[in-house]
């Protein structure tokens, strides 16, 4: 049986294009058909803006690469029309074992909050994850959305110019030329754009190599995560066990810096080690073995002119705490509805420089938190790896200290706090609500608040009336009461009797009040699109 | 804000100082590096206050200084 990441699923077919006397202009061009350029391309296509995706390759991710998918990251799925595939193929897991030398020092659940639609995340391999986007991203093109996928394109030669970008672009049948009035380039933590255009990626290296083997095993394993800090059948280092769907385990294996890397992903060298971890006699196969080492670090901006870096060519993270595809995610999330206004007339250009500002923001708190465990599971100084093995030894006797074993951090999506979009903040009604912060989920009447959002902006009132006359571009109006939504109530006006929120189309507050008040709506709404600069941005 | 004792608080420093040392007897270099550093996170948790341990964390970085370091 073929892996479906050793299929072609968008071969490569002529174009028009191709044969075009005059270079054809397109309203977007992006590149790489990862998980960042296809969730893009649907976002768009969703809004109504025409996009055509080039990959060099064919078929999706090689190996499973990444494996936690965030609630959050679900949330946008849903959005994007491909949420409950992803969540019934995916693995929902909420148990842990940490592990020091030859010992479990403790377990743990991670208790997710109730009253959510998603659960906290699922283990679901990168292969299955970009084949659910491009299904969706097939079925919105047989549909007639303005969305096209071409195979085995890849992008040589770039020209920025101040109205277009223009592209040269290598093919099976040789090259052809297009141009983007837009580009955004999610072309992978090597970006030829990025290094096309010149462009700085400033960051930390960290010294030291992974080995990642996905094996295919029937043991009865639960299924649960497991941590090693410095086993014995990994000296000195750590281990990560971990569940995917269809019985593939990840296993991932610090070896240090000082490494033969070719040797080490032999086969002859890759099952005793796993042997020694699982024991002798489970029987196993390897689906995909490979080395890697990884860097913290972020370009300086994302946006330079008509193109705009999204994803791993942006910034990349260690994988500790995943927050690689799930922050390029967010970077989609973020950038395609304003693109999509400012295309569309509907908002100016500047509304694309407040993605730089919140996306850089979101990155910078990403390397922050992967930095923080990545000290700690592989300790960079003699003192860094007596308090970690400090809080290891007393973990296992005493709960305070479990707080600070950092084996890698659940990735939640960040708060745009001090965001240029960000309007009024009534005092009074939670701070986990506050503008700028992600939407939570609640149980609204029969269903869930995220699925009865608008496209574009909301405005959700809590136990008062909106008025009749009408709001701005028609934005989508949702009413809730206490007694029918009492969760809803509570995570939003909290001890206030009545709350009034407007709600981003990325699903992010962006102003609320305590009472409705149309002047404060349309004001924060002009702020929000752009339309009038707020106080943050000067 | 939240202080940090700085006045005298130990009613006998004599035996403490030697209840200190006590438990590092007989102890290697390195086991005596790791005791003190659970002592810091015990420490440390039953404080709690950020500012205080701020302030601690500062004090004890800048006292014991050579003029040229
Ligand atoms: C071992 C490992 C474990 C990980 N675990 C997690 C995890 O658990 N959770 C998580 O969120 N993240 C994880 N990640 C990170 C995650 O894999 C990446 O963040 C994610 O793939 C980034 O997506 P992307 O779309 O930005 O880039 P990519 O997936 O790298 O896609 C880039 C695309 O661009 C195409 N391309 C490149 N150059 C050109 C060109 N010149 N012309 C045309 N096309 C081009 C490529 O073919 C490719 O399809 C992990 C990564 C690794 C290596």
């Amino acid at each position: 049986m073929t892996k479906i990441f050793e299929r072609p699923l968008y071969p490569y077919t002529r174009h028009a294009d191709q044969d075009a006397v005059v270079p054809v202009r397109h309203k977007v061009v992006i590149i790489g058909a990862g998980p960042v350029g296809l969730a893009a391309a649907i976002d768009l296509a969703q809004r109504g803006v025409p996009v055509v995706v080039l990959d060099e390759n064919d078929r999706v991710s090689f190996g499973s690469r990444a494996i936690c998918f965030a609630k959050r990251t679900l949330e946008i799925l849903d959005r994007l029309g491909c949420g409950d595939v992803a969540t019934e193929k995916g693995v929902t897991w909420d148990q842990g074992r940490v592990f020091f030398d030859e010992r479990e020092i403790y377990n743990f659940h991670l208790l997710p909050e109730d009253g959510h639609k998603r659960p906290a995340f699922i283990n679901l391999q990168q292969y299955y994850f970009e084949q659910f986007l491009v299904e969706r991203a097939q079925a919105l093109a047989a549909e007639g959305a303005p969305l096209e996928i071409r195979g085995r394109n890849r992008v040589e030669a770039i020209g920025a110019h101040p109205d277009h970008v223009r592209l040269e672009i290598e093919t099976p049948e040789g090259p052809y030329e297009v141009q983007a009035e837009w580009l955004i380039a999610c072309d992978g933590a090597n970006s030829p754009t990025r290094r096309m255009m010149g462009l700085d990626f400033v960051g930390r290296i960290f010294e030291d190599n992974f080995l990642i083997a996905d094996v295919i095993m029937q043991a009865d394993f639960p299924t649960e995560r497991w941590f090693w800090f410095d086993p014995p059948f990994n000296r000195g280092q750590s281990a990560l066990l971990h569940k995917q769907p269809d019985n593939v385990w990840r296993i991932d294996l610090q070896l240090g810096w000082d490494i033969d890397r070719e040797a080490e992903k032999a086969p002859e060298r890759v099952i005793p080690r796993i042997k020694q971890m699982l024991g002798e006699d489970v029987e196993f196969e390897l689906e995909w073995v490979s080395i890697y080492t990884f860097q913290c670090r972020r370009m300086e901006r994302f946006r330079h002119g008509r193109v705009i870096f999204a994803g791993d060519a942006a910034h990349q993270v260690s994988p500790f705490g995943a927050r690689g595809a799930n922050s390029g995610l967010q970077d989609v999330d973020n950038l395609c509805w304003k693109l999509a206004r400012v295309i569309q007339g509907r908002s100016p250009n500047w509304l694309i420089d407040t993605y730089d500002f919140e996306r850089v923001y979101g990155a910078d708190e990403n390397i922050l938190n992967s930095t923080r465990s990545t000290e700690f599971i592989t300790p960079k100084s003699e003192i860094s790896r007596i308090f970690r093995d400090a809080v290891l030894d007393l973990a296992e006797t005493q709960e305070f200290a479990r707080p600070m074993v950092n084996s890698g951090r659940l990735s939640v999506p960040c708060r745009y706090d001090d965001g240029p979009l960000n309007g009024a903040g009534a005092e009074g009604l939670p701070a986990r609500m506050r503008p700028g912060a992600p939407l939570s989920d609640a149980p609204l009447g029969d269903g869930w608040l995220l699925d009865q959002l608008g496209p574009d902006f909301t405005l959700l009132a809590i136990d008062t009336d909106l008025p009749d006359r009408p709001l701005p571009e028609d934005m989508t109006c949702l009413q809730a009461t206490r007694a029918v939504s009492p969760v809803l109530a509570e995570r939003y006006a909290g001890e206030q009797s009545s709350a009034v929120y407007l709600i981003r189309p990325d699903q992010h507050v962006c102003a609320r009040w305590v009472q409705f008040d149309a002047a404060a709506v349309e004001a924060a709404f002009l702020q929000a699109t752009g339309q009038s600069r707020g106080e943050a941005h000067g | 804000m939240a202080n940090l004792t700085l006045s005298r608080n130990i009613a006998d420093p004599d035996r403490f100082y030697d209840t200190l040392l006590a438990v590092h007897d007989e102890l290697s270099k390195d086991e005596s590096d790791a005791l003190n550093a659970r002592l810091i996170l015990i420490l440390a948790n039953h404080i709690g206050d950020e500012q205080v341990l701020n302030k601690a964390l500062h004090l004890a970085a800048q006292t014991g200084k050579t003029e040229d370091s």
